[in-house]
């Protein structure tokens, strides 16, 4: 505290510790006058600018956070589905090649199955007119030789089994000759 | 000032009471002088000031913009935040804003010429800001642990039960009497002694260079003229700083009032 000596120093002068009231009086009401206008006016437009930048900075931040995000999303998506196509198209590729392959297995059985089919088809149809040829000749040369026959000997054959005979051995010398005849050309040639 | 022919007389510490502009008042002792301008100059200042530099509140700051904020910045985190605590600063930034840029710019004006006089060099104004301060944290203790506050305040916890009568005492004489008393004094103390400092240089070139003369008096005059410039920078870090000593103390003298039950 204040020495005694420095007090009667100061008696002469003025005592700094001592305050003069109008100085007192208006520092403090400068100072409320003051603290009024900061709450009012002052603090309030600094926190809203600091608030509009955080929330900015963090807004921002925050977009790109989420743009970034869905980019990755939008990535593994773009791959998957590449990955699916890739999938799709070699499944596809290869059903195609094995209903190709199943494809050419029918069309060469079915083709067989024509070939075999017209085959047999000629087959039956040249037998049934070698035998009808075969009947109709046998019947034709038949009535010929009978009427050949009759007119030789002059008398209608009635006998039915008499003339039948009489024919089938016609036939079986003319097929006697034909044979013959046969082995002669085929010998010729 | 030094007119005595006999030699050099310093200057006293009347003469940093200025002659009142205004007689108001004068019979009951100083009326209204250049002090109470340049504190009422000062509100002017920094109100206008931070209006001004905040009226856009851009997202990208011009250089007054930033300027202020980065003053707001500071009391609101440095005084505010880290001292008081995420859950109770916001309340207390105004207060703290404007003690910080009060006793700031009142102490500068001790450096700008022409007004060359910190308004704290004045035990008023020192004492009426303390009582203020003073005021604000012992109402905020009330409001906050009622009664209990005094005990909290008073009654140091974990002491051995026949010491507490003298403990008692000298704990409210140091909270309530003291700590207010070495708040203000602190300041004005530091800013009349800088003040001192600047009218013993000014009215020593003055005797030096104008009374006594010749090449000795050139000589010193100039010598001491070159050393008060290294004063007057210690001086301004003087005044920055006590400014910032007299803020924090503020939100620590807030920040034990809200929390009295924690120590």
């Amino acid at each position: 505290m204040i020495s005694a000596s420095l007090i009667q120093a100061a008696e002469g002068d003025a005592n700094p510790l001592l305050p003069n009231f109008w100085e007192f009086l208006v520092v403090a009401l400068g100072f409320v006058v003051l603290l009024y206008v900061v709450k009012k006016w002052i603090a309030p437009a600094f926190e809203k600018a600091y608030q509009a930048r955080v929330e900015a900075i963090e807004g921002g931040l925050n977009e790109a956070e989420k743009a970034k995000a869905e980019a990755a999303a939008m990535k593994a998506e773009y791959e998957q589905n590449l990955g699916d196509a890739r999938a799709e198209a070699s499944r596809m590729r290869e059903e195609a090649r094995a209903e190709g392959a199943q494809i050419v297995a029918e069309h060469k059985e079915k083709a067989a199955a024509e070939a075999a089919r017209i085959t047999e088809q000629a087959q039956q149809q040249i037998a049934a007119e070698r035998a009808s040829a075969a009947y109709s000749l046998q019947a034709e040369v038949g009535t010929l030789a009978t009427q050949l026959a009759s007119r030789i000997v002059g008398e209608a054959l009635e006998d039915d089994s008499r003339s039948q005979r009489v024919v089938d051995r016609f036939l079986a010398d003319l097929d006697a000759d034909q044979a013959a005849q046969a082995g002669q050309t085929g010998a010729a040639q | 000032m030094a007119t005595n022919e006999g030699g050099f007389q310093p200057p006293t510490i009347s003469e940093t009471h200025l002659p009142e502009i205004f007689p108001w008042m004068a019979e009951w002792g100083t009326g209204f002088g250049k002090n109470m301008l340049m504190v009422i100059l000062s509100v002017i200042v920094i109100s206008w000031f931070f209006m001004w530099a905040i009226r856009k509140q851009s997202l990208v700051p011009s250089r007054a913009q930033f300027a202020a904020e980065a003053g707001y910045g500071f009391v609101r985190h440095t005084l505010g935040r880290d001292i008081l605590g995420e859950k109770h600063f916001r309340k207390w930034i105004p207060l703290l804003f404007a003690v910080f840029f009060f006793v700031l710019v009142n102490n500068i004006f001790g450096a700008i010429p022409g007004l060359q006089l910190p308004t704290f060099s004045h035990a008023g104004p020192a004492y009426a800001l303390a009582a203020i301060i003073w005021i604000t944290w012992i109402t905020l203790g009330f409001k906050t642990h009622g009664p209990k506050f005094m005990k909290l305040m008073t009654v140091p916890s974990g002491v051995p039960k026949w010491l507490l009568p003298l403990l008692v005492v000298l704990e409210f004489l140091s909270n309530f009497i003291i700590r207010p008393l070495t708040h203000s004094l602190r300041l004005m103390a530091v800013m009349l002694a800088g003040h001192i400092i600047v009218m013993l240089a000014g009215s020593g070139v003055e005797f030096l260079v104008a009374q006594q003369g010749g090449l000795d008096g050139y000589g010193l005059g100039a010598l001491i003229l070159v050393g008060s410039i290294p004063l007057y920078f210690l001086e301004l870090v003087m005044m920055v700083l006590q400014a910032f000593v007299f803020a924090l103390l503020t939100a620590i003298y807030i920040q034990g009032s809200i929390e009295a039950d924690a120590h």
